[in-house]
């Protein structure tokens, strides 16, 4: 096949409605932002499931690595402390 | 990590019924047949535009116009949705598209029947959606995560489409006589390649024990045809429409529809590239990719152009 275009990825993500926050819908290829945005509309948004867009390009995203994810996330596995019901409270307490 | 705990560890995930992501660790079988069966899922949406846009312009009144432009609008985002899932297992989409014009990669062979009167895409919606929605219900849990992400999102768009289908083929078939005909001449025509839309009968399937084993399929194929026959059966003597199957009928002692043997010979012409429209579906999507050349290279003249990230010649 002749030479041919190969366009960005980009991420998207959607605001659905106001106060919540913007959630990674998936991804999708344009030559530059405003075509993706335009693009992200067409493609995730034909039935009102968003006010707001993010479009980000893929090559952007650093991501943890799934091999390192055990000592990567391994210093709050040994800190039940922060979690409220690490606390011994007598029964009779009320409203702590 | 070894190979043999990380094969232990994805076998692990699969039996647990957590979903596997893209930058885990996952088998090269695994990897090359959902590559197999996204695209040709992605293809079959985006082939699947063509029988129906046929009426787009000859729809009876606006409200059906805008219902069906809809319709096929809708196609076209499954298809992408598709796409961008297979590509996160490491293809590239125009990869993708080059393998479905060499004839490498498949498309579902239900969309090589013609779309001969207005009543097939009442039959269509019916039909093939019917049996397409079957098929996709258990793909939401499918193992492997943006597989059955985009799945959720194309069952919650396409719940309209069999509805749509059935309300068209309803006005028809309680229509005038010569209505009622149109449509039951559409259920003749459609009713075999939409039961073969499931596959080929479990002992023929290829690939179905394996992809049961890592929980990409559900269900059988011969599983998924009793469970559409059950739920279209009723509905077409609510539609008054009779499919073309004598030896249908409602089975007490099973709790299901007998139903008779497809021909497994017409699917296997069909598949290998003889059926009614083969070489006209596959030329339209060739000239549409090529005459749509221009509009690529001038997005990606203007962005390289405007933008910092810029678009890269291959």
């Amino acid at each position: 096949m002749s030479e041919q275009v190969r366009e960005p990825l980009w991420e998207v993500f959607i605001r659905s409605r106001r106060g919540l926050s913007h959630n990674h819908v998936g991804s999708l290829h344009a030559a530059d932002a405003q075509m993706a945005l335009r693009n992200a509309r067409d493609v995730f948004t034909r039935r009102m499931e968003g006010i707001s867009i993010w479009v980000v390009p893929s090559a952007s995203i650093t991501a943890s690595s799934p091999d390192e994810r055990d000592p990567f996330f391994e210093p709050a596995a040994d800190k039940a402390y922060r979690h409220p019901t690490f606390y011994d409270i007598p029964k009779e307490v009320k409203q702590l | 990590m070894d190979p043999v705990d990380l094969e232990v560890e994805f076998n692990g995930l699969v039996e647990a019924d957590q979903r596997i992501e893209p930058r885990d660790w996952m088998p090269d079988g695994y990897r090359r047949n959902l590559i197999r069966q996204i695209a040709q899922h992605a293809h079959s949406e985006i082939i699947g535009m063509q029988p129906e846009g046929n009426w787009i312009t000859r729809a009876p009144s606006l409200r059906r116009k805008a219902i069906l432009m809809a319709k096929v609008q809708d196609e076209a985002g499954h298809g992408l949705y598709l796409y961008c899932a297979a590509e996160t297992l490491g293809v590239d989409r125009a990869e993708l598209i080059d393998q479905l014009h060499a004839g490498r990669q498949k498309y579902s062979s239900v969309f090589n029947y013609p779309t001969l009167t207005w009543a097939d895409v009442g039959a269509i919606g019916w039909l093939v959606d019917g049996a397409a929605i079957t098929n996709q219900i258990p793909l939401c849990r499918c193992s492997y995560g943006p597989y059955a992400r985009a799945m959720v999102r194309v069952c919650k768009e396409e719940s309209f489409h069999q509805r749509q289908g059935f309300e068209s083929l309803y006005a028809l078939s309680h229509g005038t006589p010569e209505q009622h005909a149109m449509a039951q001449d559409a259920v003749d025509r459609w009713w075999w390649p939409s039961l073969m839309l499931l596959g080929p009968s479990d002992a023929e399937s290829t690939h179905t024990s394996q992809s049961m084993a890592w929980r990409i399929k559900r269900f059988t194929n011969d599983e998924l045809r009793q469970r559409f026959v059950d739920m279209v059966a009723p509905q077409a003597d609510v539609l008054e429409l009779t499919p073309p199957d004598p030896e249908l009928r409602w089975n007490e002692a099973r709790g299901h529809y007998d139903f008779g043997e497809c021909d497994w010979d017409e699917l296997r012409r069909v598949v290998g590239g003889d059926g009614p429209c083969n070489r006209q579906r596959l030329a339209h999507h060739v000239s549409a990719h090529e005459e749509g050349a221009w509009v690529r290279e001038a997005a990606a003249a203007y962005a390289a152009k405007h933008s910092a990230v810029g678009v890269v010649a291959a």
